[in-house]
């Protein structure tokens, strides 16, 4: 039981960072059609500038949320990089997305070098159910489920997050009462770059991240916006948190090194079996 | 308010717009027709700022527009309404209308965020506002109605409100009585005339020219890509040229058949 609980806490931690990252491919494609395979480096970025932060002294709070502003710095960065050319068709702005991600990680590699990095986190234990947890792992949920109440209050309340919304329903329309969609869409990716920083960040001191763990978290956070059918983040976290357990559970029961299979696998699951409604939604 | 200036627009070896000159007074109702292929559509296009001209300007109220992207123009006061359904599905009638009036709000980001009680006064006001405009259009009982399902002109009609949600200082309407059935046209000619009789200045671009005949103080005709004429609906309709215009595409278009 307790190592079931176990497993759980860990897969539930480890499905909120995937589910930050997948709301940032929502926001993203929402507004501007791209799918942003930059999203896991920006993770990756979050927790090695993290780690550096906090080692030069920046206490708690105060580093984890200058990286994360850095980050959406960063992600604004890389849209302007992907869609700042005007007209650019969404299936190139991917492309370039992929190469900006191999440019970060040489970048990573450079400044950080090429061992995991775990920055300090929130230390001690907690006891649920006779299982002892990392209170780090209950600190990544409890922060992504405020995440997400800020996202839905940003995008129903403030004025950008109606504008984003409008953009996202009808951009042509958007353009016609006067707003500017190609800036609607770097707003976009400099949320998808404060999502994917708080992914690395929040998930970093309990599992380490290198250069090369972008490409299981973009996997792991695509396959839960794909789940959220790359529109509702609502759903992407259902996918996310959903896609973390299965991969621990996996991982505890079975071997540690299929995880991201799991997540390959039930993306294409989850693919082939809504591949009618995606239909659908083209052809609206 | 709306001067346009030997503007031409070509596209390979065609001339859809060549040396088109047209001036709208503040306050006018101006009519523009013309026949199937006459460059209605292009004109219209090049001042709501989809396409670039190739030569000459068009400036609004004295002030060059011909080189901004369309949201900078509609931010200027340049309000359009197109005939394709242009609406934000997802949201409701009032929440459409909204987000015109609120792309004229000068609300930064920050200030929006946090939601200080001048950025909630403006909201209130935003709201109020766009009632009236939905008032305005005759559609303030559907205001919590979704966008999408609505039918033709009453999509039309919320297009009209929203574009007035931005203040605007030109309104451009491109063949709104396309596709409406009789009644719906009588209640949108209505409705024009109302407008302009508030004192919004419009261009009324309309296939149906009865429509436009019976509403414009001064049409523009196009022909061929030209202004072929330009005056009083009475001066328009008995000019020979109007007339040839017309009747020539009739008898191609009876030779067809």
């Amino acid at each position: 039981m307790s190592e079931f609980v176990t497993y759980l806490v860990t897969g539930i931690a480890l499905g909120s960072s995937f589910a930050l990252i997948g709301s940032g491919f929502v926001v993203v494609h929402r507004v501007t059609c791209v799918v942003n395979f930059a999203q896991g480096s920006l993770a990756v970025l979050g927790a090695m500038l993290s780690a550096s932060l906090l080692a030069g002294r920046l206490p708690h709070v105060v580093g984890e949320a200058v990286t994360v502003v850095v980050c959406g710095v960063v992600g604004v960065l890389v849209g302007v990089i992907a869609i700042g050319r005007r007209g650019t068709p969404p299936l190139i702005s991917l492309i370039v997305t992929l190469g900006v991600s191999m440019v970060f990680s040489a970048a990573i590699i450079w400044l950080w070098g090429q061992d995991p990095v775990s920055p300090p986190g929130l230390d001690g234990f907690a006891t649920i159910l006779g299982a002892e947890v990392e209170r780090q792992r209950l600190l990544v949920l409890v922060v992504t489920l405020v995440a997400f109440a800020a996202l839905s209050l940003f995008f129903s309340r403030t004025y950008v997050g109606k504008a984003l919304t409008a953009s996202a329903s009808n951009p042509f329309a958007a353009r016609l009462v006067g707003i500017d969609v190609r800036r609607m869409g770097l707003v976009a990716f400099g949320l998808s770059g404060i999502l994917g920083g708080m992914a690395g960040v929040l998930i970093a001191p309990s599992n380490a991240l290198s250069f090369y763990s972008d490409l299981p978290m973009a996997l792991g956070g695509f396959a839960a916006a794909v789940f959220g059918g790359l529109v509702s983040p609502l759903r992407t976290l259902v996918g996310g948190l959903g896609l973390g357990v299965a991969g621990q559970l996996t991982a505890g029961y079975l071997n540690g090194s299929y995880q991201t299979e799991v997540a390959l696998l039930l993306m294409i699951v989850i693919m082939i079996a809504r591949s009618r409604s995606f239909a659908h939604e083209e052809a609206k | 308010m709306l001067k346009v200036e030997r503007m031409s627009k070509h596209f390979g070896g065609v001339y859809a717009n060549r040396d088109v000159s047209l001036e709208v007074a503040e306050g006018e109702l101006r009519g523009v027709i013309g026949p199937n292929g006459a460059g209605k559509s292009t004109l219209f296009n090049l001042i709501a700022g989809h396409l670039r001209p190739d030569a000459g300007s068009i400036s609004l109220a004295g002030a060059h527009i011909d080189r901004l992207p369309p949201h900078v123009r509609a931010r200027r006061g340049v309000a359009i309404v197109f005939q394709g359904a242009r609406l934000f599905a997802g949201m409701s009638l009032l929440q459409n209308v909204m987000v015109g009036a609120h792309a004229r709000s000068r609300a930064g980001l920050v200030s929006a965020a946090f939601r200080p009680p001048a950025q909630r006064r403006e909201e209130r006001e935003i709201r109020t506002q766009a009632e009236q405009c939905l008032d305005r259009v005759g559609l303030l009982e559907l205001a919590d109605r979704p966008a999408e399902g609505l039918p033709l002109g009453q999509q039309r009609r919320l297009q009209v409100a929203r574009a007035l949600a931005g203040r605007p200082r030109l309104l451009l309407l491109d063949e709104p009585a396309s596709g409406l059935r009789a009644a719906e046209r009588t209640q949108l000619a209505d409705l024009i005339r109302e407008l302009n009789g508030a004192g919004t200045t419009i261009l009324l671009v309309e296939h149906d020219v009865g429509m436009v005949t019976s509403l414009a103080h001064r049409i523009t005709v196009l022909d061929l890509g030209t202004v072929i004429a330009d005056g009083t609906p009475a001066e328009v309709t008995s000019d020979p040229a109007v007339v040839k215009a017309y009747l020539g595409t009739g008898a191609d278009h009876a030779a067809h058949h």
